[in-house]
């Protein structure tokens, strides 16, 4: 077997020097009659590198990829153009094949990038600092409740309307085994999101208001004014960015108040995986240093008063604190941090700026190429580069139908929301960079053919 | 005014109904540098046994009891920005909180300094 | 004569020089490089990607949040960028570049084919909300795994979603939480035993419920009397680690199993150690509710210097109703389905509900199955068993220089455990620890588990070649005897690192997590 190293002459050595006569010996401590005696029956062997990378293949040929047709989906998950740099470095074995930096003399590389990548998303999202990340945007976004409930001592959450149906899925899980009351309501399709109605709901036994930015339907809430009624009722405000990208172009909701920013990393560097892994990006205010959940790198010197970086303020964590802890996360997603640091590194502000502006560009061609299709209303009043459209007749319909046509078209709000039959004819169509005319055009097309 | 030790290494000191509480030398050299101390409130009631602080050093959080039942009157703002007054003077500038007394009784279950010194002797 | 040698070249050997290190006018030491931090190097003007002009689009649909200044965000080019995180990588030690003997942390070779496998365009290039039938070999690739997951731990059905281990003990135990909650019991106490690993208490008490430890006993296993005597119509469950974490197996996990059933509880196993008795014995056979499995410790899928991880949780029949969304579970002809939101009112109606967006580590899913279909059956039978070999070797190999405080109650599992004790007045694990830095490893894991004072857990995996472990043995001996005479040169190690020690406590006082203009 490839993988394995040890020869039989070797494995007769090494069983005479343990006292042992065979490997099978070693597993005595087995009760005898769950011991199993040879490999599991019904199972293949072992198989050559050839043949295993051909199945797969045959696998990965069984599916219609975004490169491949037009394409329009996002709600929660980005195409952009990442630099083949990216994927080179994250593949040096130095990286790929490294422990979390418990050790860190020998993990300075692992580290600084950590160090960095914390800098790069406390700059991004106008918070004074952030962690080393967490598994994604959702779990992310649950932690920011959980944390704001420790800080306030108070166990209801607000949630718009506009967050992600499966943020606010998760949350809702969760907050059902730790008692916390979420105020939910589904989003409703109107031009611009109603703040009025999200800052009404918000009362003194409120922890936190949790708004997504952009939202669900693309449209952009006005974080500033949200901010100011959270926090006259002592109450903090969760930002949730699923596309970071659209800080390129839109103010940090840092910037705007926001006491905790939390999102989903996947947009810049990450690719689309079909979900996962992705990147939980989590900032914050300095004077919630120490609720913070997950990793935190911070700065230090080494005895020879060499600047170094180790993981730090570890007490909050489970392998201390353990029923007492902050989180139950051991993790983070440091790979995926890894490429998100290293595409913005090649990015840098200006090139941010730009990937976001030929999104939002690539998006408005689409909205106006849509708005032309009969049958077709182009919900919001703004945007960045997501946007809601209604359809006359079921959007799950027409998603599949232009799927057929060989054009992944968006998302239907009908998969997101099924219990919402308001929603059922709305979809949200998403554009990046990659986005070309012809597949605008495309679009327009197919979805003409299947209105029609 | 007379100071009583716990078997979990917390001092108070007594004056009248008047107590100040902290960590023994002998706790702060098991713990090793102390990074980071949560004091309670002012105004908080504590109960004799309770978690009411806790104080971490790099590679442990641990708990401090109230020795006392009764309401905190003022807690050592000095440990925000120097954790490490309760390493170098732990019985002294490093105390953790003031507090008013509500049943002085409590306090003959506890240990005298000599005592103190016999128990960690024995550790 | 005339011209000999023009250009004063001649082959030399140097000289050595006694006395302090050479210093350099970089601070670099030949290959060992030093590298600044990317905010002092980048500019925000500066871009490594090239792009269209951008100064005539129209922002105005962005409304009234638009920005009007550029993000502060350095940028570099692309052969800076390039030259920074490699130069980076290289202070970081890897398990490409030597043995990794972290204990309990399964640090074993990761196979370039998954990773080949995992960018695969119909993997990696296809969005999590795609039409159903536009993604069928994604879907399948789920579907294979989570068979192979069922099949080679015996259990009823499998949930895929968690996105590591911890995420994957949340699952099983909300799972217990709601199969409680169906029943109208109110049980809340999880026993966990006081070798656990942290996030163990951590999670039960996440997940709502009260932790109460269980004794070990003097040989190193839980003291399944005292457990089973707390059962009771309080006890929600137990948690246990098996292999547990002093690197032994629990020989009485089936009795335990079967008094925790009959008092109405269920058993929860962490399978972080699963790596040391796949293909070997099927947890679902000893009693076994839940118990997930870190894809990236037994199925090899990289660390990547701290995760992404993934957690899958296999689930007995009683508590496969209550799995997360999606999931899947094997149906009465044998095959494996996957159910949605959209399908789980009629299929899947008791779901606690949904852990995270989308459908978990599919990236993750991928290499996983890559690995174990290139290893089939036999061939995981067979990484057990040279795990275990390896780690049995180990063992007795040094329990004369170091102690070993559970020798004596048989051969260990996948990892060996030795002590402190019988080192020098004023030398410690950490002292070893960091003096194996010095010698090209990275050190094992180190107090932990918390019951052994001075722990020191070895895992040597499956993938090392004996003449690898010899060179290991070697050095462990070497430091083991070190210890035990006092070597001061210890107390300072590592001496060789691209750091020496770092001050934790400095930067646990005044935290600097972000890079500031000074």
């Amino acid at each position: 077997m490839r993988y394995l190293p040890l020869t039989d002459a070797d494995r007769s050595a090494m069983l005479s020097v343990i006292g042992a006569g065979s490997i099978d010996e070693l597993f005595a401590d087995v009760p005898a009659e769950a011991r199993l005696s040879a490999p599991i029956a019904g199972l293949p062997g072992h198989a050559s590198e050839m043949a295993v990378e051909r199945h797969m293949a045959r696998l990965s040929a069984n599916n219609v990829t975004a490169g491949s047709v037009p394409f329009f989906l996002g709600a929660g998950a980005y195409r952009h153009h990442v630099p083949a740099t990216v994927d080179h470095l994250i593949q040096r074995g130095e990286f790929l094949t490294a422990y979390t930096p418990y050790q860190p003399e020998i993990a300075q590389g692992t580290l600084q990038v950590l160090f960095e990548f914390q800098t790069q998303v406390a700059r991004l999202f106008g918070t004074d600092v952030a962690n080393a990340s967490l598994y994604d945007g959702s779990t992310a976004c649950w932690e920011a409740i959980a944390m704001a409930g420790r800080i306030t001592k108070r166990g209801k959450a607000v949630l718009s309307g506009g967050a992600h149906s499966h943020y606010v899925e998760t949350a809702r899980t969760m907050a059902k085994f730790t008692g916390d009351v979420l105020d939910t309501v589904a989003p409703e399709l109107t031009p611009t999101p109603d703040d009025a109605a999200l800052i009404a709901r918000i009362d003194g036994e409120t922890s936190c208001v949790v708004v997504q930015y952009p939202d669900i339907l693309g449209r952009i809430p006005d974080l500033a004014a949200i901010a100011a009624a959270a926090q006259a009722k002592g109450a903090l405000l969760i930002a949730v960015v699923t596309e970071p990208v659209a800080l390129g172009v839109l103010q940090s909701p840092g910037s705007l108040g926001a006491d905790i920013v939390v999102g989903e990393g996947q947009s810049i560097g990450v690719g689309l995986q079909f979900g996962g892994p992705y990147l939980g990006l989590f900032g914050c205010r300095e004077k919630y240093l120490r609720q913070i959940p997950g990793r935190l790198c911070g700065e230090t010197v080494d005895a020879d008063g060499k600047r170094g970086f180790v993981l730090t303020l570890s007490t909050r964590e489970q392998h201390i604190r353990r029923e007492k802890a902050t989180s139950n996360i051991c993790t983070n997603s440091g790979l995926c941090a890894l490429a998100f640091s290293i595409h913005m590194t090649l990015l840098g502000g200006s090139g941010l700026s730009d990937m976001a502006k030929l999104s939002h560009a690539a998006a408005r061609k689409t909205a106006a190429a849509l708005a032309d299709v009969p049958g077709v209303t182009v919900v919001n009043t703004h945007y960045f580069n997501e946007f809601a459209i209604t359809l006359p007749k079921d959007a799950r319909q027409v998603v599949r139908d232009l799927a057929d046509r060989q054009v992944l078209g968006g998302v239907s709000l009908g998969r997101l929301y099924p219990q919402e039959a308001a929603l059922a004819n709305g979809m949200v169509v998403a554009a990046t960079e990659c986005t070309t005319d012809e597949d605008i055009a495309a679009l327009a097309a197919a979805l003409k053919e299947v209105l029609a | 005014m007379t100071r009583y030790f716990t078997k979990d290494h917390e001092w108070i000191a007594v004056e009248g109904s008047e107590a100040t509480v902290g960590i023994s030398d002998y706790a702060q050299s098991q713990l090793g540098d102390i990074t980071f101390v949560e004091v309670p409130g002012a105004g908080s009631e504590v109960s004799m046994g309770d978690s009411a602080s806790v104080v971490d050093s790099v590679k442990a959080a641990s708990d401090v009891y109230a020795p006392a039942s009764g309401k905190v009157t003022v807690a050592n703002a000095a440990l925000e920005d120097q954790p490490e007054l309760v390493n170098t003077d732990p019985e002294g500038e490093g105390w953790l909180w003031k507090m008013t007394l509500s049943d002085p009784a409590e306090l003959d279950g506890l240990m005298d300094e000599a005592s103190y010194q016999a128990f960690i002797a024995e550790l | 004569m005339n011209a000999i040698n023009p250009t004063g070249w001649r082959p030399s050997m140097g000289e050595n020089v006694p006395g302090a290190p050479i210093q350099t006018f970089t601070g670099n030491r030949g290959l060992q490089l030093e590298e600044a931090l990317l905010f002092e190097l980048g500019l925000p003007d500066r871009s490594g990607v090239d792009f269209p002009e951008t100064d005539s689009i129209d922002l105005s649909a962005l409304g009234p949040m638009a920005r009007t200044e550029r993000p502060n965000l350095p940028g570099l080019s692309e052969p800076e960028t390039v030259r920074h995180y490699t130069r980076l990588s290289r202070q970081n030690y890897a398990i490409d570049l030597g043995l990794f003997p972290l204990g309990s942390c399964t640090m074993k070779h990761n196979p370039r084919l998954d990773e080949k496998v995992a960018r695969m365009p119909g993997f990696a290039d296809v969005h999590p909300l795609q039409p159903v039938h536009t993604v069928q070999g994604a879907l399948s690739v789920i579907n294979e795994l989570a068979f192979w997951l069922i099949e080679l731990t015996g259990m009823h059905g499998v949930a895929m979603t968690p996105k590591a281990g911890a995420h994957g003990e949340l699952c099983g135990l909300l799972c217990i939480r709601a199969a409680l909650e169906a029943k109208g019991d109110p049980r809340d106490v999880i026993l966990v035993p006081e070798s656990a690993h942290g996030t163990n208490p951590a999670t039960a008490a996440f997940a709502g419920f009260k932790v109460e430890n269980i004794p070990a006993t003097p040989e190193g296993r839980v003291d399944s009397a005292a457990l089973i005597a707390r059962l009771g119509p309080d006890v929600a469950g137990v948690m246990i680690t098996n292999p547990n974490t002093c690197g032994l197996f629990e020989r009485d996990l089936k009795i335990i199993a079967d008094a925790v059933h009959a008092a109405g509880g269920y058993v929860y196993c962490d399978g972080a150690n699963f790596n040391a008795i796949v293909g070997r014995v099927r947890p679902g056979d000893l009693g076994v509710d839940a118990m997930h499995i870190n894809l990236h410790k037994t199925f090899s899928t990289p660390h990547g210097g701290g995760g992404p991880g993934s957690g899958p949780v296999v689930l007995s029949e009683a508590l496969s109703p209550f799995g997360p969304l999606p999931f899947t579970a094997r149906q009465a002809d044998g095959s494996v389905t996957l159910i949605e939101e959209e399908q789980a009112h009629e299929e899947h109606p008791q779901t606690f509900g949904r852990m995270c967006a989308f459908h978990g580590q599919m990236g993750m899913y991928t290499r996983a199955l890559a690995y174990i279909l290139s290893h089939g059956a036999d061939g995981l039978r067979q990484v057990s068993g040279d795990a275990v070999l390896n780690a049995n070797y180990i063992l007795r190999s040094l329990d004369d220089v170091l102690d070993a405080p559970f020798g004596a109650s048989g051969p260990c599992m996948h990892e060996a455990l030795f002590s402190d004790d019988g080192f020098a007045e004023g030398f410690s694990t950490n002292d070893l620890a960091k003096g194996l830095i010095d010698e090209g490893y990275h050190p094992m894991t180190v107090y932990f588990p918390l019951v052994v004072h001075g722990a020191m857990l070895v895992e040597p995996t499956e993938t090392e070649s004996k003449a690898g472990i010899d060179q290991f043995v070697g050095a462990m001996r070497s430091l083991a005897e070190r210890a035990r005479a006092g070597d001061e040169m210890l107390k300072s190690a590592p001496h060789l690192a691209p750091r020496r020690r770092l001050d934790e406590t400095l930067a646990a006082r005044k935290p600097k997590l972000v890079w500031k203009e000074d």
